[in-house]
C-alpha cells in the first residue's frame, strides 16, 4: 500500500513538473492548439459547404484533430525531456519505471483534455452541432479517449524520442495502434449527439475502457526497458 | 543440409497441394473458381498471425535473457508475417471483386482489420531500421512488437462491432465457404494448403533467422573496422612524422 502511494506521490511530481513547465514556458499549448483548429478549419474546406454533411461527418473529423493534435503534444513532452539530457536524469531516480510512465502520462492527459475540451466548442460552432443535451456522454467520451491518447503517445513518444526521424516514426507507430480508439470514439460521440437512439453507447465506452486498461498496463510494464541505456 | 531438405519437402508440398487444390478439387457451385482463392487466402491469414505471435513472444524472451538469437527470431517473424499479410489481402481482394462486386469492403471486419495489421507491422520493420545500435534496437522493437500484439484482439473486436453493432451483417463471411456441410475434398484440399505453406514457412522463418544473424555479423564487423580505422588514426595523429623537422625549432 504505501509502495503504491510512493509511486503515486512520484507520477504526480513529474506531471506537476512538466504541467510547470508548460505554464511558464507555454511550448506546447499554443501550437497545439492553432493546429487541431487549423484541421478543423480545412476539413471544412474539403467537405463544406454543405452544412448537413458537415453536421454528419463532424464526430470523425473532431476526433481525427484531437489524434493529430495528441501526437503533437505528447511529442513535444518528450522532446523537452531529452533536451539537455533531462531524461537521463530522470532515468537515474531511484524510482519505480512505471511511476515515471504514469506521471509523463499524466502530464499528456491534463494536455489533451485541454485540447479535447478547446476543440469540442470549436466543432460545435464550426459545424452547427448542438452539444448540450449530449454534454455528460461527451464528458466521458473525452476523458475516455484522452487517457487512451496519452496512454499510447507517452509509450510511442518514450520509444521515439532518442530517434532521427521521430517526427516521422512517432505518427507511423502510434496512428495504426489508435485506430480502434478513433472508431470507438467517434462512434461513442455519434451516438451520443443522437441521443443514444441506437443504444450503443454505452458498449462503446466499455471498448475504450478495455482500450485504455490494456494500453496503461502495457505501457507501464514495458516503459522502463525504454529508459535503459 | 536439414534446412534445405526441408525446403525441398516444403517446395513439393506445396506445388502438390496447389495442383490439387487449383485443378483436380472440383470448383465451388455457387463461386466457381474464385473460390479456389481461398486455399492460398487461409493458410497466409494463418501464416501471418502465426508469424506475428512468434515475434511478441520473442520479444518477450529478448526481454528476459538479452540474447539477440531472440531478436533475428522476432525480424524473421515480423518479415515474413508482412508478406503473408499482403499475401492475405490481395487473395481476399481478389475474392472480394468477383463475389461481392468491389475490391475492398469496408464492412468485412477482417479485411479492415488485416489492413491495420498491415500498417502496425510495417511501422514496426520501418523503426527496425531506423534504429542502429543491435541491443537498443532489440529491445525498443521487442516493446514495439508486444504493443502490436496486445492491439491485435481490440483492433478485432472494434471493428467486428463497427459493422456489427451499426447494422446486421449483409455479406457472406469467408467462413461459410468452410461450413462443415462443405464437401470433404474442399476441406481435405484446404487442410493440405495449411500444410504444406506452414512447411514453407518454418523454412522461410530459418532462413531469415540465418540471415539477420549474418547481418548482425557484418555490422559488428563494421563497427570493429570503424573503431581500429579510429584508433590508427588516433595513434597517427599522437606520434609526429619521424622526417619532420621537430616543431618550434
Amino acid at each position: 500500500m504505501n509502495a503504491l502511494r510512493a509511486d503515486a506521490a512520484v507520477a504526480l511530481q513529474i506531471a506537476r513538473k512538466d504541467a510547470l513547465s508548460e505554464l511558464r514556458g507555454r511550448q506546447i499549448a499554443g501550437s497545439t492548439l492553432f493546429f487541431a483548429t487549423l484541421v478543423l478549419l480545412l476539413f471544412g474546406f474539403a467537405l463544406g459547404p454543405d452544412a448537413r454533411r458537415l453536421a454528419d461527418a463532424a464526430p470523425g473529423l473532431l476526433w481525427l484533430a484531437i489524434v493529430f493534435g495528441s501526437l503533437l503534444t505528447v511529442a513535444r513532452l518528450h522532446q523537452l525531456e531529452a533536451e539537455d539530457g533531462a531524461l537521463e536524469e530522470l532515468a537515474r531516480y531511484p524510482v519505480e519505471r512505471h511511476a515515471i510512465y504514469i506521471g509523463k502520462l499524466l502530464a499528456g492527459l491534463a494536455a489533451v483534455l485541454v485540447l479535447g475540451g478547446v476543440l469540442l466548442p470549436v466543432v460545435a460552432i464550426l459545424y452547427g452541432i448542438d452539444l448540450a443535451a449530449a454534454w455528460p456522454a461527451l464528458v466521458a467520451t473525452l476523458l475516455l479517449g484522452s487517457i487512451g491518447l496519452a496512454a499510447v503517445g507517452t509509450f510511442y513518444a518514450g520509444v521515439t524520442v532518442r530517434m532521427q526521424a521521430r517526427e516521422v516514426m512517432l505518427p507511423l507507430l502510434m496512428l495504426p495502434v489508435v485506430a480502434p480508439l478513433l472508431l470507438a470514439t467517434v462512434r461513442a460521440t455519434s451516438s451520443a449527439l443522437a441521443g443514444n437512439r441506437l443504444g450503443d453507447l454505452a458498449a462503446w465506452l466499455q471498448l475504450l475502457l478495455v482500450f485504455d486498461v490494456v494500453m496503461v498496463v502495457a505501457g507501464a510494464a514495458t516503459y522502463g526497458q525504454l529508459l535503459e541505456e | 543440409m536439414g534446412t534445405r531438405l526441408l525446403g525441398i519437402v516444403a517446395l513439393l508440398a506445396v506445388v502438390g497441394a496447389s495442383v490439387n487444390a487449383l485443378f483436380l478439387v472440383p470448383a465451388d457451385v455457387y463461386q466457381g473458381d474464385a473460390q479456389r482463392i481461398m486455399y492460398v487466402h487461409v493458410p497466409s491469414a494463418w501464416l501471418a498471425y502465426l508469424s506475428f505471435g512468434v515475434t511478441a513472444l520473442a520479444g518477450i524472451g529478448y526481454l528476459w535473457r538479452r540474447d539477440l538469437r531472440l531478436d533475428a527470431v522476432a525480424v524473421a517473424g515480423a518479415e515474413i508475417g508482412v508478406m503473408f499479410t499482403a499475401f492475405a489481402i490481395w487473395g481476399g481482394m481478389m475474392w472480394g471483386r468477383p463475389v461481392w462486386g468491389v475490391y475492398w469492403q469496408w464492412e468485412d471486419p477482417r479485411l479492415t482489420t488485416t489492413a491495420l495489421l498491415l500498417a502496425l507491422y510495417l511501422g514496426y520493420l520501418l523503426f527496425r531500421r531506423l534504429t542502429d545500435d543491435p541491443h537498443r534496437r532489440a529491445a525498443r522493437a521487442a516493446v514495439v512488437g508486444i504493443v502490436a500484439a496486445v492491439d491485435i484482439p481490440i483492433v478485432h473486436f472494434s471493428v467486428e462491432w463497427w459493422r456489427g453493432l451499426h447494422q446486421g451483417p449483409t455479406i457472406g463471411s469467408p467462413d461459410k465457404v468452410l461450413h462443415p456441410s462443405a464437401p470433404g475434398l474442399f476441406v481435405l484440399a484446404l487442410v493440405s494448403m495449411v500444410l504444406a505453406f506452414t512447411l514453407a514457412w518454418a523454412w522461410l522463418m530459418i532462413r531469415r533467422y540465418q540471415l539477420a544473424r549474418i547481418e548482425w555479423q557484418i555490422e559488428e564487423h563494421g563497427r570493429l573496422g570503424r573503431l581500429s580505422a579510429a584508433r590508427r588514426a588516433a595513434r597517427k595523429a599522437a606520434i609526429p612524422p619521424p622526417d619532420g623537422a621537430p616543431e618550434g625549432a
